[in-house]
């Protein structure tokens, strides 16, 4: 590594991670204009700030870590981590019909330069040219972009699965972040990347326990994903499961975000909210100090 | 040697795994289509005749007839191929998991406003004061 050289090269930088819930209700709640009536402001408020600062922030990619749900993939095919490389990727028509919400732009060059990077570091992602995306990838972007005419920025996205069982480990998520951040920081062009983990937090939507709420746990987790995720990377799934309802078990994704950020974050923004249809939310924005900074990205 | 499965002890819950994955493929695979506008026109207008184009079993039939969303995923449905089947019904998440709880839409939106259902009694199926989702409720 030229590292002597490392002031004057360009490259990309991961400079701050998101992490939010992506439960479809609060899509549909936008798009049918409701996001202000009385059950559904305290949800949306809870994004005001984050809405300002993104504004500020500018990403100019996001590495968007979500789970499909039945949608571009069926029983037929099941990655257990798939990253789209495609040019653009078409909300998705989940049975309702699809989003009223702008097509997502990819960037193919950033997505398969990541993907050979991180294959490289033993991760075997399955690379994906054509899939459309559902709730669970732009719900985040409604959250945080609000209703424009196109996306701001280009969105590289990594499903996840934690539909079938087992989803990967909390450790591997983890280490899936560190690879991730090492790919981005060997990308040649002066990109400035986010990364969001999304899911979660509290829900179970099957059976007699549906609606399973554990405030407790959520606040918790939060506190460890951001002061001490090597602990928290090494949960195992049936404490997500007992404690945060069998579909809870999403927030191993927020791991993947973490792991790709700095071991000490500052912690810009946090909300939590029940409940939003069966689930809690819960929204974090994190800074990597060092990089997150306009004035000091120049140099 | 035996898969270690301690996720069969959680109250009310079935987890989707390889064993229900199997079980279920078919079932879910029929959901699938239901993404497809055309597929969902041909299943209202006659959902038996629809069913019969998959090699389910009578009793995976029968329950998504029923609406019987408990009884599908104990045959192996996932709630979210399962949602497919509601979402055609124009039925809600919050619609279909307060059915698989007994309790009313109402009921069950105030219990989710007052914080949801609480985890207390709710770890275990032997939970000494049994909560408000042992696996009986399911039948009842």
């Amino acid at each position: 590594m030229a590292v002597a050289r490392a002031a004057v090269r360009r490259m990309a930088r991961i400079t701050a991670g998101v992490t939010t819930s992506h439960v479809p209700a609060i899509g549909a709640a936008l798009d049918a204009g409701k996001s202000r009536d009385a059950y559904w402001n305290p949800v949306f408020s809870g994004y005001d700030f984050s809405k300002r600062w993104i504004e500020a922030a500018r990403p100019d990619v996001v590495i968007l870590i979500y789970n499909d749900h039945a949608t571009a993939f069926s029983l037929d095919v099941i990655p257990t981590f798939a990253i789209g490389c495609a040019e653009n990727f078409n909300p998705a028509d989940e049975g309702w019909g699809p989003r009223p919400v702008p097509v997502v732009r990819g960037h193919p060059q950033f997505a398969s330069h990541i993907a050979q990077a991180v294959i490289q570091q033993d991760f075997d992602l399955t690379i994906v040219n054509r899939m459309d995306v559902d709730h669970g990838l732009t719900v985040p972007l409604s959250l945080l972009f609000g209703q424009p005419a196109a996306w701001p920025c280009r969105v590289v996205p990594l499903a996840v699965n934690v539909v079938q069982y087992p989803p990967p480990s909390g450790q591997r998520c983890y280490a899936l972040g560190k690879a991730i951040r090492r790919a981005v920081e060997s990308f040649d062009a002066d990109l400035k990347v986010q990364i969001w983990g999304t899911g979660g937090m509290s829900h179970q939507l099957q059976g007699p326990r549906a609606g399973l709420i554990n405030r407790d746990f959520d606040l918790a987790f939060m506190d460890r994903l951001v002061e001490d995720p090597e602990l928290q990377a090494r949960m195992p799934h049936i404490d997500y499961i007992r404690e945060a309802g069998s579909e809870g078990i999403e927030l191993v994704m927020w791991l993947v975000m973490r792991g790709a950020l700095d071991a000490k974050v500052k912690e810009i923004h946090r909300f939590y909210h029940v409940p939003a249809s069966n689930t809690a939310v819960g929204h974090l924005i994190l800074e990597n100090p060092r990089t997150a900074a306009p004035d000091r990205s120049q140099s | 040697m035996a898969l270690d499965k301690p996720y069969t002890n959680v109250p009310g819950t079935i987890v989707f795994d390889a064993e229900q994955a199997r079980l279920g493929y078919h079932l879910n695979m029929f959901c699938m289509s239901l993404l497809k506008a055309a597929n969902r026109e041909r299943f209202r207008a006659s959902e038996r005749a629809y069913l019969d184009e998959w090699p389910m079993s009578e009793e995976q039939k029968q329950a998504v007839i029923a609406r019987d969303y408990n009884r599908m995923i104990a045959l192996g449905g996932n709630i979210y191929f399962l949602a497919k089947i509601f979402a055609t019904d124009g039925r809600s998440f919050q619609y279909a998991a307060a059915l698989m709880t007994g309790m009313s839409q109402e009921a069950y939106a105030r219990m989710m406003l007052d914080g949801g259902r609480p985890i207390e009694g709710n770890r275990y199926c032997d939970d000494a004061d049994g909560g408000g989702a042992g696996r009986g409720e399911a039948d009842g």
